[in-house]
């Protein structure tokens, strides 16, 4: 009642800040300011790790020949192999960390992802099984990505399904469900793989691991639009998972169609990580690391954490992409290796720490 | 209250969960500006009949009316900004500090891609001044206590400027002060804004001293509604309480108050 006029100035810099009274202190809210600065940093961030890891690999690549000499073997490495491969990275990045940021939303968990919910292994199955199909039977290469998308999707309804208790989500049997059905999925592909010749094989390993080797531009190009498209679909939706992890309830009661949102959510994800998981295999824990550290570093508002994720998520994974070719060079480390390297002790870190605070829902 | 229109009406509402009735025939009108308390034992439905007033649960049978258009054919942002709910959640799996928690209550205000502007964040931080929290705008939800939890919802309701504010147990948590600065609060909203309340209150004490009328529910049915005094009644609650009771007059306020009798 007394600490200011009823409205107008707003003295929220310093009145609102605990303890923290220096000018330009941060805001305890969302603002345009943070927004456009995280983004413009992020976007720089994106831009030189790009540059990086288009300028190093396995191999020492001449620049002022690949420019001049189309026929060069530097002018192939460049255009042929590193570039495809950056963007690849690049998108495949943020949809895994955006996918990750907004599951996390949807099932209350910070632990949740298209790899720890099963989703990724779905859409391998999916793909791998279309493979084997289409080597068999015949058929058009975009059945391919269509049935990781469809077992994506299934696998996301089952894992929510299954993760709900009288109605009700239980964020830690979700998580359980989801990590059953990784191992679930994952055994069906080694059963698929005993089954098929030593050249399929090979490829089968790929979508275990995950890896960014040798992408064409046609994929880059078909992956960046699905991904450039669920980003939107989930952007709109932005301001509903911050409401929806409150719970349903009080979602609702703040004007969210709860179902609608949900079910927007879902279809967006699915769709992206099958698209992702259809030309990269299961790179995981990317949508795990990238929206914990941003979300700590720039707060939970899912209006900023959605839109640096997906920025976030592709600077860190066409980084992680310059560190798997380049540790043990000539040869190559797939890149989901070292995002599961990564991701393995993070995600331990995430549980103890989360276990510790005990994740209220 | 039959002179003012009521801006929020059930009219023999039947509800409950997995096939399991637990609301029966219940009506209630609550009119601009007043407190209507719903009392009753454990299990009686309280909670259950807010969750029908705020459209969270469907109804079975019977209808309810906001401003007297059919609740469930309304637009959920529509009823968001006439109706705010207080309900049992208990924070959020994210750090979202105090002051974007009140702000979520200017949601249904705001176009889907808005960010909120300079008058959002007024009406949040007068919520926050309202119930003394602006000290702890920028903490994090999960890091604050309990009680002060429950004001900053309560903050939430006012920031969302609804029409009618439906409370589950508002001072749950709450210590003497605060839950009599609630109700304090409550009562400038009212005179103020014409914010119609309704209630759930395990205190017939409370109920008694600051609500113009009262429900009584006894296993999902009304067994009385109206003025406190007519219906906290020493017969009335020794039926629906299954216990002795002593029912007098507080001697500060002349309200009903009541203690256990039972020895």
């Amino acid at each position: 009642m007394s600490q200011a006029p009823a409205s107008g100035s707003i003295p929220d810099s310093t009145a609102l800040e605990t303890g923290a009274s220096e000018p330009g202190a941060r805001r305890p809210y969302l603002t345009r300011t943070r927004m456009a600065a995280v983004l413009g940093a992020l976007t720089l961030v994106l831009i030189v790790v790009c540059a990086a890891a288009v300028m190093f690999g396995s191999v020492p690549v001449d620049f002022t020949r690949a420019i001049a000499d189309r026929t060069s073997p530097d002018h192939a490495i460049l255009f042929a192999a590193r570039m495809p491969r950056v963007l690849m990275g690049a998108v495949v990045g943020a949809i895994l960390a955006a996918v990750g940021a907004a599951l996390q939303a949807l099932v209350r968990n910070p632990l949740a992802e298209g790899g720890t919910l099963g989703i990724s292994s779905g859409a391998a199955f999916g793909a791998i099984l279309a493979i084997v199909l289409t080597y068999r039977f015949g058929g058009g290469s975009a059945i391919v990505p269509a049935a990781g998308f469809a077992a994506a999707l299934i696998s996301t309804l089952a894992v929510y399904r299954l993760g709900q208790m009288h109605g009700r989500v239980e964020p830690f049997t979700l998580l359980l469900v989801g990590v059953i059905f990784n191992t679930f999925w994952s055994a069906l592909i080694l059963l698929i793989n005993s089954l098929v010749n030593l050249y399929q094989t090979r490829s089968i390993l790929f979508w275990l691991v995950g890896s960014l080797e040798a992408p064409t531009y046609g994929e880059v190009a078909a992956v960046s639009a699905l991904g450039a498209a669920g980003f939107v679909w989930l952007g709109w939706h932005a301001r509903d998972m911050n409401l929806l992890s409150l719970g349903d309830e009080p979602a609702h009661d703040l004007g969210v169609d709860v179902d609608g949102a949900r079910r927007a959510i879902f279809i967006a994800t699915s769709l992206m990580i099958g698209g992702a998981v259809s030309v990269s295999g299961m790179i995981g824990f990317v949508g795990l690391i990238v929206p914990h550290i941003l979300r700590l570093a720039f707060g939970a508002d899912h209006r900023l954490l959605l839109p640096a994720s997906f920025l976030g998520g592709a600077a860190f994974l066409v980084a992680a992409d310059l560190a798997a070719r380049v540790a043990i060079a000539p040869a190559e480390i797939p890149v989901g290796v070292i995002t599961a390297l990564c991701g393995g002790p993070f995600f331990i870190y995430l549980l103890r720490r989360e276990g510790h605070r005990g994740i209220a829902v | 209250m039959s002179a003012a229109k009521p801006v929020l009406t059930a009219r023999g509402v039947e509800a409950g969960y997995h096939g399991r009735k637990v609301l029966q025939q219940v009506s209630l009108e609550v009119a601009r500006g007043e407190l209507l308390a719903i009392v009753g034992p454990n299990g009686a439905g309280k909670s259950t009949l807010l969750k029908v007033l705020s459209g969270a649960l469907r109804t079975w049978a019977g209808a309810v009316e906001l401003e007297g258009r059919a609740l469930k054919n309304m637009d959920r942002r529509d009823v968001a900004r006439r109706l705010a709910t207080l309900g049992q959640e208990s924070g959020s799996a994210f750090a979202f500090t105090v002051m974007e928690m009140v702000l979520m209550g200017r949601a249904p205000h705001l176009g889907a891609m808005r960010l909120e502007g300079r008058r959002d964040v007024d009406i949040a931080q007068q919520a926050l001044r309202s119930f003394d929290l602006l000290p702890l705008a920028a903490r994090p939800i999960n890091e604050i206590s309990g009680g002060e939890r429950r004001r900053v919802l309560l903050a939430r309701v006012l920031a969302q400027e609804p029409q009618v504010a439906l409370l589950d147990e508002p001072t749950a948590f709450l210590d003497l002060k605060h839950a009599a600065e609630i109700f304090a609060r409550l009562e400038d909203l009212r005179a103020e804004r014409g914010m119609a309340v309704v209630a759930t209150l395990h205190d017939l004490n409370a109920a008694a001293l600051y609500a113009d009328r009262i429900l009584l529910l006894k296993d999902g049915a009304a067994v009385a509604c109206g003025r406190p005094q007519d219906v906290l009644t020493r017969d009335n609650l020794q039926t629906v309480y299954e216990t002795e009771v002593y029912v007098g007059r507080n001697p500060v306020t002349g309200a009903v108050a009541i203690l256990p009798a039972a020895r």
